[in-house]
């Protein structure tokens, strides 16, 4: 066991000790470090002011030896503890005061793709960090992912694209190799436990530790990618008595490719599920590339997003309607349940003390069967769903052979719409039966009002969603694919 | 190591006036130099300080039990109404907005105390005991409410032009109609954030996030009962402003120094997100009725506008503000019999105040919306309407309030618009796509922006500049401006560089101080170029003229030939470099340090008549925009966008690009997507960005085209025959609503729903779902 964590700071190590483990890297940064460059928006994740880019010596099988990958992050989110074995980018990293401008930076000085400039270092990162990722130059929706992550209120975005473009034209190679040797040197197996501020936050390596843990300490957080918890601390200024991580924990980052299933674990990021589900589920992934930013994929988890028990995450009617299955697991051993039977009332699931959801099985597609899935929002990118709605239809000829059905953002939990599910199963998928499951629907949704949209809005929407389901079985493309407009 | 640059090095020939040089801050804002106000290396013994804020909207209470908040760990200060020394308000104009509630809170979220502690967390858990117990009042939170009650912060005004009752009465034709236009909040990414130091005796120095360092000064002065030359009041540069900062950053920085005062410490005051969404002002929504009589052509004879405020629960700026949207009701179009009427309605809502447009885009969105729904009636398209009313022709060359409209370039503009477009093509070409796609909708359109330039309160159009040369040629450059994102220093620098004809870089933009130009009017109403531009302009002129007094004697010559260019000052065949003529002026005595100073010619209104020409000139501009609906989600895509603006003689077109383009898209947001919701307890629910939501990346196509106006003759006495370009490109965004609100016809045949603005996904869907709820089944 560690009470301290590594890093490289740009390329000088770092140790820390004796620090709140709730601390941010943003407060890290600005406080004991006065790297002032990195800025704080929102303190929540949304603006990107605060991105900074965690590199880490590439794992993938197929990787070449000694280079790294570049991941933006949103530092105002991120718990100190993430750092261990990486390597620490910020604005003042790229170059050094007085020497030339990165190519990243001054391709943004020659594009005016800054004005008052508050923003810039965030953007200057998530570019930087697509230069090192991109194998070639990304067309304008490869860019918009990218950027989709920060905001920018002053330039109207298109002299920050034109940027980016330039900059991902003559990418500049980091010294990956020394910088994977440095990293091997730092890096430390053991678990790390970090006590300080009236905070615990355990970094286990193993399943079996983690089990244990979470025996020992049943009341503990759960700690996957953080974007949720770290509101807790950063927007509700929660203290958090006991915290237990994921992010070591060995296994819990596989994605397992089975005949019949994909097994996602735990730690699996939905910016490493996003490929994986592109061939099977295209609908899926291109909802995820809609799912918060790339900031937070980065670090969001498939089963933090199920964990949490939100009414309004985007993965969970996906899910449903997939006929996707958790497992949790604790120190009595493991269990398995169907997606919707996890979520039990507003918030509330079926984890037990001492559990913890260790992965998600998503069925692959069969045969002669369709899935879609829309996510309804106020704006396009980066926002949570006022409707999210997901289904899945095996036909016979005309007649439906199986519906699934789930939808988010219309009731207190994620919710599998049974009853229009049996409206259509059995009938032929004509107008006839796409009226009477539109009023079986609106009949069986208790949607709420809020600041995202009204009940009235999002029965209507839900609906209409059969209405679009119903045209893009029989003449796929009638219906406008507003991700492709724009562009 | 940096080596010191070489100032005498002869210099090309480039001009430097229009040249699209970068922001002066460009290469610290991308390596993370620049230094924000929270990045300033931080005095020892800093306190922070957290505002404790009122939890309900209406509500009487008794001086607050703040025993617990005094006790927590590391807490140093805790201040409330009773503990302020001199005046507890910090109304720009008028008073109403107390620095603390004493005894009635009157918005949710208002400031009620404020404490200093050592650390910023332990200030936020101070804070948070707070016990205030609240004698709840009904609030009034809506303009209807207000109205029942005539509930208002300021009288209602009215202006009138000919006699629009008897025009209505006799025209061919009328409709009626109301509009109800969203707020938008600023969402600068910095935050209003301040720092105070106190001094010896009553010093008291001050970096605030503002647009207006003089208002922080004397407000700052009045709240501690001491006068203004103890304060000096400091400002680099904001991470952004759009008003916000114009009159909202005075409580956040008095607050700071009343701390300061108090503790004889150094006390900072920054608010994270939540706190300044919810504390400070934003944008006036407005509901606007309307009446209008008009002929078979289209051509009004005859409109009223009754144009409704919410303005929260002081005057603020809103009176200026509702002026402004008056004045600008008629946006482009002759309105020869109009009646506008204005009311300010006061609800227990934080003060709306001044946002990019300060009240213009309210009063043009209404005419817009008038436009559209004459052309739906009259089955013509909204273009062809809009040109038969532009200004221009006999006697259709003034303006509701009795200024003269002229050079009007609106028609010329048009011109230029529709034929870069190719309006009239894309206009067949979804019709013909809106014919035969069922369930996505196309719609197009073009609007004008005609924006009256100067502030209309006649004592702020004024400016001063300090313009220092120093014996190595360097010169040190200061205003009363605010960089506020908008490149306002690269452009009076090139102003100052032209003048002594030196390269940009021996000019160096100092921060904005209080202590360098007083008296000094708030970056705002897009004035800064057109006021700082010329003072500093009428400094470096007294400089130049010193200089070639100096020089002509040097040569033998008259002062009249010498010339100041490419690093020289010059006489015929004979040339002295820059640094050498500043050098024997210097050993000659001669002074190389001026003040500046420039007022707006022209200008004068009258409010009792409201007649008059509060404005110098208009900026004016056109865009049309093409969006698709889906009509079973309302959720949309802006496909392209096209814009000519009038930039004049744009002293910097990258500066001025960037204007536009940014200010298209924020108008764009604050139509669509920019949501502030209220709950029936008056409580703001959407402040952060998780709920709030500007415009992201992928809202904006890459088929946005920006030209500029190629015609620029008319540019009466902006410098340099520049123009302003600050706030004009926000209102080109309403094209976007317009281009919504003809896709959302074309999705109800036979039928013109009016949208509401922001047009939500959820607005452009009920507009549909309502019309197909009126169909036979």
């Amino acid at each position: 066991m560690r009470d301290s964590i590594a890093f490289l700071l740009g390329d000088t190590p770092r140790t820390l000790r004796g620090v709140d483990p709730t601390m941010t890297v943003l407060e890290y940064l600005r406080g004991p470090e006065r790297r002032c460059g990195t800025k704080e928006g929102c303190a929540e994740g949304d603006c990107g002011a605060c991105t900074v880019v965690l590199g880490r010596p590439r794992a993938d099988p197929g990787a070449a030896p000694g280079t790294m990958t570049y991941e933006p992050v949103n530092s105002c989110i991120l718990f100190l503890h993430a750092l261990d074995g990486c390597q620490l980018l910020t604005v003042e990293d790229l170059h050094v005061h007085g020497a030339k401008l990165h190519p990243v930076q001054q391709a943004m000085v020659d594009h005016h793709a800054s004005q008052c400039g508050f923003c810039t270092p965030g953007f200057v990162m998530s570019v930087f960090a697509l230069t090192q990722s991109a194998a070639s130059v990304p067309d304008r929706a490869g860019i918009n992912t990218a950027l989709a992550g920060n905001l920018c209120r002053c330039t109207g975005y298109l002299p920050i694209v034109a940027a980016a473009k330039a900059a991902c034209a003559a990418p500049v190679s980091r010294d990956d190799a020394t910088t994977v040797q440095r990293l091997r040197a730092m890096r430390d197996p053991a678990p790390v436990r970090l006590a300080a501020a009236g905070t615990t936050l355990f970094v286990p390596t193993g399943v079996d530790d983690l089990v244990r843990l979470l025996a020992a300490h049943p009341d503990a957080t759960i700690l996957a990618g953080g974007t949720d918890v770290g509101l807790w601390v950063t927007k509700q200024h929660r203290r958090l008595p006991v915290i237990v991580s994921l992010e070591a924990v060995e296994g819990l980052d596989r994605i397992v490719l089975c005949e019949d299933r994909i097994e996602i674990g735990a730690r699996v990021t939905l910016e490493a599920l996003l490929p994986v589900l592109a061939g099977p589920y295209p609908a899926f992934a291109a909802m995820l590339r809609r799912f918060g930013s790339r900031q937070v994929r980065m670090r969001a988890t498939l089963c933090g997003n199920v964990a949490n028990g939100s009414p309004i995450g985007d993965t969970p009617p996906a899910l449903i309607a997939l006929g996707a299955e958790v497992r949790l697991r604790g120190a009595g051993g493991a269990r398995t349940m169907p997606v919707e039977d996890f979520f039990l009332g507003y918030r509330q699931t079926a984890l037990a003390l001492g559990e913890f959801v260790e992965r998600i099985d998503i069925p692959r597609p069969r045969m002669g069967e369709r899935f879609h899935v829309w996510k309804v929002s106020k704006r396009f990118e980066q926002d949570i769903s006022a409707v999210c709605g997901a289904f899945r239809l095996t036909l016979d000829g005309a007649t439906i052979a199986e519906a699934r059905i789930g939808f988010g953002g219309i009731a207190a939990i994620p919710f599998r719409a049974r009853a229009t599910e049996a409206t259509l199963t059995g009938g032929l998928w004509h107008e006839a039966t796409l009226a009477s499951s539109r009023e079986t629907l609106a009949r069986e949704l208790t949607p709420i009002s809020d600041m995202r949209a009204s009940a009235d809005y999002r029965r209507i929407v839900a609906c209409n969603l059969l209405t679009k389901l119903h045209a893009e079985t029989w003449s796929p493309g009638a219906t406008p694919a507003l991700a492709e407009i724009a562009a | 190591m940096k080596t010191a640059p070489v100032l005498d090095a002869p210099v090309l020939d480039a001009p430097v006036l229009g040249a699209p040089r970068p922001h002066d801050s460009a290469a610290w804002h991308v390596d993370g130099q620049a230094l924000y106000l929270d990045d300033i290396a931080e005095p020892a013994g800093l306190l922070h300080a957290v505002i404790g804020l009122s939890r309900v909207a209406h509500a009487r209470f008794p001086a607050p039990d703040l025993s617990e908040v005094a006790a927590s760990p590391g807490v140093a200060a805790v201040l409330m109404a009773r503990d302020v020394p001199g005046v507890n308000d910090v109304g720009p104009s008028f008073p109403g907005d107390p620095i603390f509630a004493d005894g009635l809170v009157e918005y949710h979220g208002q400031s009620v105390f404020v404490v200093a502690a050592e650390t910023l967390e332990q200030a936020r858990a101070a804070a948070a005991l707070a016990r205030i117990d609240y004698e709840v009042l009904k609030p009034v939170l809506t303009i209807d409410e207000a109205l029942a009650a005539q509930s208002f912060v300021l009288p209602t005004q009215v202006m009138r032009r000919g006699d629009a009752d008897a025009a209505l009465a006799r025209a061919p034709r009328r409709l009626k109609g109301r509009l109800l236009i969203g707020g938008q909040d600023h969402f600068y990414l910095e935050g209003q954030i301040a720092m105070a130091i106190p001094g010896e005796g009553d010093d008291m120095h001050l970096f605030s996030s503002t647009q207006h360092p003089t208002e922080v000064q004397h407000l700052t002065a009045r709240a501690l009962g001491i006068a203004d030359h103890n304060v000096v009041c400091e400002s680099r540069r904001l991470g952004g402003g759009f008003g916000g900062k114009e009159s909202q950053a005075s409580q956040i920085a008095v607050i700071a120094a009343l701390l300061a005062a108090r503790t004889r410490r150094p006390v900072k005051l920054r608010l994270d997100r939540d706190d300044d969404m919810v504390l400070t002002g934003k944008r006036h929504d407005f509901r606007t009725d309307w009446d209008v009589g008009f002929d078979d052509t289209g051509r009004i004879e005859g409109i009223t506008f009754e144009l409704a405020s919410r303005c929260g629960i002081s005057p603020d700026l809103s009176g200026a503000i509702n002026d402004r949207a008056m004045f600008h009701s008629d946006n482009a179009y002759f309105l020869g019999n109009a009646t506008i009427v204005s009311h300010r309605c006061k609800t227990n809502m934080v003060s709306a105040t001044a946002f990019r447009g300060f009240g213009g885009p309210q009063g043009m969105m209404g005419i817009e919306a008038v436009m559209d729904a004459i052309a739906r009636h009259l089955r013509l398209d909204p273009l062809d309407v809009r040109k038969r009313n532009f200004y221009g022709g006999a006697g259709r060359d003034e303006t509701h309030y009795g200024m003269r409209v002229e050079n009007f370039p609106v028609p010329a503009i048009i011109r230029q618009l529709e034929a870069s477009s190719e309006y009239a093509a894309r206009r067949r070409a979804i019709d013909t796509f809106n014919a035969t796609s069922r369930w996505s909708k196309r719609g197009l359109a073009l609007t004008p922006v005609k924006f009256g330039i100067a502030f209309t309160l006649l004592r702020m159009n004024q400016a001063g500049a300090l313009v220092h040369v120093y014996t190595d040629g360097s010169v040190m450059l200061n205003h009363g401006g605010i960089e506020m994102g908008q490149g306002l220093f690269v452009k009076v620098a090139q102003i100052v560089a032209d003048a002594f004809g030196v390269p940009l870089d021996r000019i160096k933009n100092t921060a904005t101080s209080t202590a360098k130009v007083p008296n000094t009017s708030p970056t705002a109403a897009s004035s800064g170029t057109d006021l700082n531009g010329h003072a500093a302009h009428n400094a470096a002129c007294i400089i130049r003229a010193r200089l070639a007094a100096v020089v002509a004697a040097e040569f033998g010559v008259d002062e009249a030939s010498i010339a100041f260019r490419a690093g020289q000052v010059v006489a015929g065949d004979r040339a002295l470099p820059f640094v050498d003529a500043v050098r024997l002026a210097y050993s000659q005595r001669v002074q190389l340090s001026a003040a500046g100073f420039y007022r707006t010619p022209k200008i004068h209104y009258d409010y009792a008549t409201h007649r008059g020409r509060p404005f110098l000139y208009f900026a004016c501009g056109a865009a049309v925009a093409e969006v698709e609906i889906d009509t079973l989600t309302g959720e949309y895509r802006l496909h392209r966008a096209d814009i000519v603006h009038d930039c004049g003689r744009s002293l910097n077109p990258a500066v001025d690009r960037g204007q536009i383009e940014g200010g298209f898209v924020q108008g764009m947001g604050w139509l669509t997507t920019e949501e502030l919701v209220w709950d029936t307890d008056g409580v703001l629910r959407t402040h952060a960005p998780s709920t709030y939501k500007i415009p992201s990346c992928g809202d904006v196509p890459t088929a946005l085209h920006i030209d500029f106006f190629d015609d620029v003759e008319d540019a009466d006495g902006a410098v340099h025959k520049s123009k302003a370009v600050g706030e004009p490109p926000l209102m080109l965004g309403i094209a976007v609503f317009q281009a919504l609100q003809d896709a959302v016809c074309a999705a109800c045949p036979g039928d013109a729903p009016r949208l509401d603005a922001p047009a939500t996904p959820e607005r452009v869907l009920m507009a549909i779902a309502a019309h197909r709820a009126r169909q036979p089944a």
